[in-house]
């Protein structure tokens, strides 16, 4: 048996205070190529500052992200775009008086470190191809979601962080794209995936990371997790145990 | 880049060949060289507020430290095209001074840099600085008057900016500028290195302002702090700019032949009404085309170069 490779993206013991507040607290996960890790959690339990702090908006306080065999604390969003870094927002960021087009040729000028992918071909992959001479600021919020995806993916990234993007979508959308980030790790792209919807996770996922109060406690299938006691706890209540 | 030559040929050069012929057309050159001169600030100004979206309120700054550049030069005996290069040595070297202050946005932004415009007035009039800057006395360069040679040379200024204007509206820094504008922290993960892009744009901002200044310095040649530092020239380069449309080539061109013409048509006619007429057109163009004359255009999906 061959050895597995390493992991594309190592995470050990990150670190993310506000204040008194530690968002992160210790943060542990590993990612390999053509894997979508889900990592679910309740509200304020740090998922958002996982994906702010490896994708270089936050700094981390402590702990070590290796991306690649490379330790990469501290370089800036324009810096990991060219390593092949790169995000979604919560809430789309769109350049809403450049086109729909500009705005994914900018990312693939600016922000990629190898071959940027045809843009015409991504456009019309995900559905845009329509609306790529529009204003980005005229687009509905399922369609800026679908283009801060996009503009992440003419980065060509090896390693994507996704935060709710299924958030506001209709059924036929999220089913959509479930199926787009799945073929985008069946072609070895390492996922990161923050969501609320459940159904979503686990259509997408290899493995998911329950987080709370900025620490993992549980790794598994997503059908396990919601076997796990603690995981019950935190989402359910201490009185609902067993 | 065939957008771009088409816009460098059609627009650009007409208005150099124009501009520069003009004063054999018309004899009060004063005029003309405002007009050349307005046309290069409004475009330096939207070279920042139209592509990243800062509005330096203190943009006089620049251009008064690019007119005593010259004037100190010029009085000691620099030959007047090395000093037009230590007015805009002055306007780069104001400008990497107040590279902190596109830290700050909006309103704090316009307010700083007000705030360091003034300041650098009140270094040049110090009359403990008279030996030096002749204070609030005034320079007279009568030396090297020549206000032909100033004025060709405010055209060819003139000229440059509005080629840089179509260099940023069609090549890809200016995008990823635009980008930056829209929103930073997107244009950060879009690879834009958003730190370096605006200190360009701010630089080069800087550097058209700090050269008008030369040249108009060399062109009236005797002028006091006030004339340099006058705050109604900021103002003015930011109306022809929104009047027009920023973030276009022609929309601040469009601004300044219209208003500056009205503003001089009006000041001569009827004087009285004057301020009452020009601050009225501005409340109208403000409260029902903040993106300017082009906007009347641009809403119903044309291009406007």
């Amino acid at each position: 048996m061959s050895p597995e490779p390493p992991p594309l993206l190592e995470v050990r013991d990150l670190v993310k205070r506000f204040g008194g507040f530690r968002a992160l607290d210790g943060l542990s996960l590993d990612l390999r190529a053509g894997e979508v890790l889900g990592l679910v959690g309740p509200n304020g339990s740090g998922k958002t500052t996982c994906i702010n702090t490896i994708g270089g908006l936050q700094r981390p306080d402590g702990g070590v992200v290796t991306y690649d065999g490379r330790r990469i604390p501290g370089l800036r969003p324009h810096r990991l775009s060219r390593l092949g870094i790169n995000r979604t927002y919560q809430s789309p960021r769109p350049f809403a008086s450049l086109t729909v087009r500009e705005n994914v040729l900018v990312a693939a000028t600016e922000g990629c470190g190898s071959t940027p992918p045809d843009l015409d071909t991504l456009l019309a992959s995900l559905g845009l191809a329509g609306q790529a001479a529009r204003p980005a600021g005229e687009l509905n919020s399922a369609e800026q979601k679908t283009l801060d995806l996009a503009r992440a993916l003419a980065t060509a990234p090896r390693l994507l962080l996704v935060d709710e993007l299924a958030a506001g979508l209709n059924p036929t959308e999220l089913l959509r794209m479930a199926e787009r980030l799945r073929a985008l790790a069946d072609r070895g792209m390492a996922i990161l995936v923050v969501e609320h919807l459940m159904g979503f996770i686990e259509r997408v996922t290899d493995r998911v990371i329950v987080m709370n109060a900025g620490r993992a406690i549980f790794g598994g299938r997503l059908a396990e997790a919601v076997r796990d006691g603690d995981v019950k706890r935190v989402f359910l209540g201490g009185a609902h145990g067993g | 880049m065939g957008r771009g030559w088409r816009e460098l040929c059609l627009i650009v050069l007409p208005t150099v060949a124009i501009a520069a012929w003009a004063p054999n057309l018309y004899g009060n050159v004063l005029l003309l060289f405002n007009f050349v001169l307005y046309i290069t600030l409004a475009q330096g100004m939207n070279a920042i507020y139209g592509f990243t979206g800062y509005l330096p309120f203190g943009y006089v700054g620049f251009f008064g430290a690019g007119a005593y550049g010259f004037a100190i030069a010029a009085m000691a005996g620099v030959h007047p095209a090395a000093a037009l290069a230590v007015a805009g040595g002055a306007g780069i070297a104001l400008g990497l001074i107040l590279t902190p202050l596109l830290r700050l946005s909006g309103a704090y932004f316009a307010i700083a840099n007000l705030a360091a415009a003034q300041a650098v007035y009140q270094v040049v009039a110090n009359p403990a600085l008279a030996p030096i800057t002749k204070g609030p006395y005034g320079v007279s360069l009568s030396a090297v008057f020549a206000p032909r040679a100033s004025y060709l040379v405010a055209v060819a200024l003139m000229g440059a900016t509005m080629a840089a204007i179509v260099w940023l509206r069609n090549g890809r820094f200016g995008l990823a500028l635009m980008a930056l504008r829209d929103d930073p922290v997107s244009a950060a993960s879009a690879g834009v290195n958003i730190v370096r892009a605006r200190t360009i744009a701010w630089l080069l901002s800087a550097l058209v302002a700090s050269l008008a200044g030369g040249a108009f310095a060399w062109q009236i040649s005797v002028f006091y702090p006030e004339t340099a530092f006058d705050m109604s020239i900021s103002i003015f380069a930011i109306v022809f700019t929104l009047f027009g449309g920023a973030g276009t080539l022609l929309g601040p061109l469009i601004g300044v032949l219209l208003l500056y013409g009205v503003y001089n048509w009006i000041g001569i006619a009827v004087p009285q009404y004057f301020q009452l007429i020009y601050g009225a057109l501005i409340v109208v163009l403000v409260l029902f085309l903040p993106n300017g004359l082009v906007s009347l255009l641009t809403q119903r999906g044309i291009r406007v170069p």
